[in-house]
């Protein structure tokens, strides 16, 4: 069970009040018909997957109902930071997050 | 006859002893001491004709079938682990066929129908038990779909009946068929040909009939390189050191985007923490397979008596081969309310293995933009089933440098040109 840190409740809170949101960052074309078959089924269907540090949105359903970034290791699952939509992750301490 | 094997070195070959009742009345003779290793240790040689990245059950497959089909026998499987220790021993054995869209439908048929000669073409007991799975409907609209797929199932060639709530109820007799309850049984699904198998011995069976034909099963040894020159894969880095080899067929599941990564690909592929958990072993009480989507649960009875249940993925990412307790919660829930008579039966013990999910729930398979490059993977929740017609069709492939048909509507490429194969809902829970 992961404990999550909401950014706009600023409690952790159990894992059961969040719908994960899948990894951040990934903005939507401005022009997606400009864009060619390839960089529009990468912005569809391609992500990062890492196996360690993984930035991430969750959305806090039984809360405050707002997204927000969070900064988890996808191996150990701990989470090292969330921030607001409009803020930046830190970027991983590579001792934490191998 | 010859005697029970004696003294084999670890890398001299030496003919499969075959299993049979009389080798068994034979070897009780002499208390069983002297039966043959089922396959051989060996040293690593310094190159290869292909390199399988992961001993799972599709990479073994593999294997055996590019050993016996296609005549290529200088091939080592590079498990970093033991063989079968991924999500093939970790999965909950259902095996069935009844899939959506023709693609999927061929393939996964295909493999059904090499399941049903299996034990005797591997000689090796896989337990294949043709017991029927059901999928269950508990809305107006499941049932409409599960109308739609068993229709296009009949004109696949694949069995298939749409049963009421009585019929399944007549199979099923302890599934609660109250019409009050959150998810009432409208229907289900019924595909008399599905069933179960024993993982580890699909792993086991396969890994035996290579090592007969020659193929060097490596076990402990991580790969952690890819060797690209010039566009054409030459060989791997592993942690017991580099091995040359003109083809690598990548088959590891929930590591396939770490493997990728090191040829500089990406894939639309997401890693997820899958559960599933067993009961002490109770007297047979269900005799089929029943899965719901809705409800993300499924269940069926082993051999031994224990209810083997699995759940819906974690949402999140993962890698950590565990998933958290709410998801099993929210599938015994669901269990529990569709049989309550299971309420009080404890569970012995819950694990996990990391799924590897495609947008569209179908597999990935075929070549790379590198050259001799190969990439099987994507299968996520459900490649148990498919792991003889995985080997058949992905060896095939690897042999001859070119998709095998059946495989050729599983490219990378789909994702791009937009030819999906969407089996996520009407193919029932995805297992
Ligand atoms: C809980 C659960 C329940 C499931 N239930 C079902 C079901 O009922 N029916 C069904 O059809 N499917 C089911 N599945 C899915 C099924 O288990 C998988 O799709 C299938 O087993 C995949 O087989 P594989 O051989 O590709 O993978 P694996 O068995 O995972 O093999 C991959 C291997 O690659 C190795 N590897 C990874 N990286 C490296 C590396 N760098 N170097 C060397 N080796 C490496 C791993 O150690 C592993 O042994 C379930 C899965 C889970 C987790
Ligand atoms: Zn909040």
């Amino acid at each position: 069970m992961l404990r999550i840190h909401c950014p706009y409740c600023c409690e952790d809170r159990a894992e059961e009040e969040f719908v994960y949101a899948g990894e951040a960052g990934i903005t939507r074309p401005l022009a997606p018909e400009q864009l060619d078959d390839a960089a529009w089924g990468d912005y569809l269907f391609f992500r990062t997957n890492p196996r360690g540090a993984h930035q991430e949105m969750w959305f806090h359903a039984s809360g405050c109902r707002r997204y927000f970034k969070v900064l988890r290791d996808t191996v150990t699952y701990a989470l090292a930071a969330s921030c607001r939509m409009d803020e930046s992750l830190p970027l991983p301490a590579v001792d934490v997050l191998p | 006859m010859a005697r029970a094997a004696t003294g084999i070195s670890n890398s001299g070959h030496q003919r499969m002893q075959r299993y049979s009742f009389f080798g068994l009345a034979r070897h009780a003779a002499s208390f069983h001491e002297h039966w043959q290793r089922a396959w051989r240790n060996p040293v690593m040689k310094p190159g290869y004709d292909v390199i399988i990245v992961g001993g799972g059950g599709h990479g073994l497959a593999t294997a055996y079938y590019l050993a016996k089909n296609h005549g290529v026998r200088n091939v080592a499987v590079v498990e970093k682990g033991y063989l079968g220790g991924g999500n093939t021993a970790r999965n909950t054995t259902i095996v069935r066929s009844n899939y959506l869209w023709d693609a999927a439908a061929h393939l996964y048929e295909f493999s059904l129908k090499l399941w049903e000669g299996l034990s005797q073409e591997l000689n090796f007991n896989l337990m294949f038990s043709q017991r029927g799975v059901l999928n269950l409907g508990h809305s107006l609209q499941e049932m409409r779909d599960i109308e739609r797929r068993v229709t296009a199932n009949r004109l696949n060639g694949i069995d298939g009946e749409v049963l009421t709530t009585r019929e399944v109820k007549a199979l099923v007799p302890l599934i609660n068929d109250s019409p009050a309850i959150r998810y009432p049984v409208l229907g289900a699904s019924w595909q008399p040909r599905g069933g179960t198998a024993r993982h580890d011995a699909l792993a086991w069976g396969y890994a035996r009939a290579a090592d007969n034909l020659g193929v060097d099963l490596i076990q402990q040894t991580e790969v952690t390189g890819l060797r690209i020159e010039g566009g054409v894969v030459t060989g791997v880095e592993t942690t017991r050191g580099p091995i040359h080899a003109r083809k690598v067929a990548c088959v590891a599941a929930g590591n396939s985007g770490v493997l990728a990564a090191m040829a500089g690909l990406r894939l639309p592929i997401e890693s997820h923490p899958l559960q599933a958990l067993v009961s002490e072993p109770i007297k047979p009480v269900l005799d089929c397979v029943v899965m719901s989507n809705a409800v993300h649960a499924y269940i069926s009875q082993s051999d031994k008596g224990d209810l083997v249940i699995g759940a819906g993925i974690d949402s999140y990412n993962g890698y950590g081969q565990r998933g958290s307790l709410p998801v099993v919660e929210h599938c015994l829930g669901a269990i529990v309310e569709l049989f309550p008579a299971f309420s009080r039966v404890r569970m012995n013990r819950n694990w996990g293995g990391i799924v590897d999910t495609c947008p569209d729930a179908s597999p990935i398979i075929g070549t790379t933009p590198v050259e001799g490059l190969f990439f099987n993977c994507g299968w996520g929740t459900g490649g148990f089933k498919a792991t003889p017609g995985s080997g058949y069709v992905f060896a095939d492939t690897v042999a001859n440098g070119r998709p095998h048909p059946l495989a050729a509507p599983f490219s990378l490429e789909r994702f791009h040109t937009g030819a999906l194969i969407d089996e996520h809902g009407a193919a029932g829970v995805a297992h």
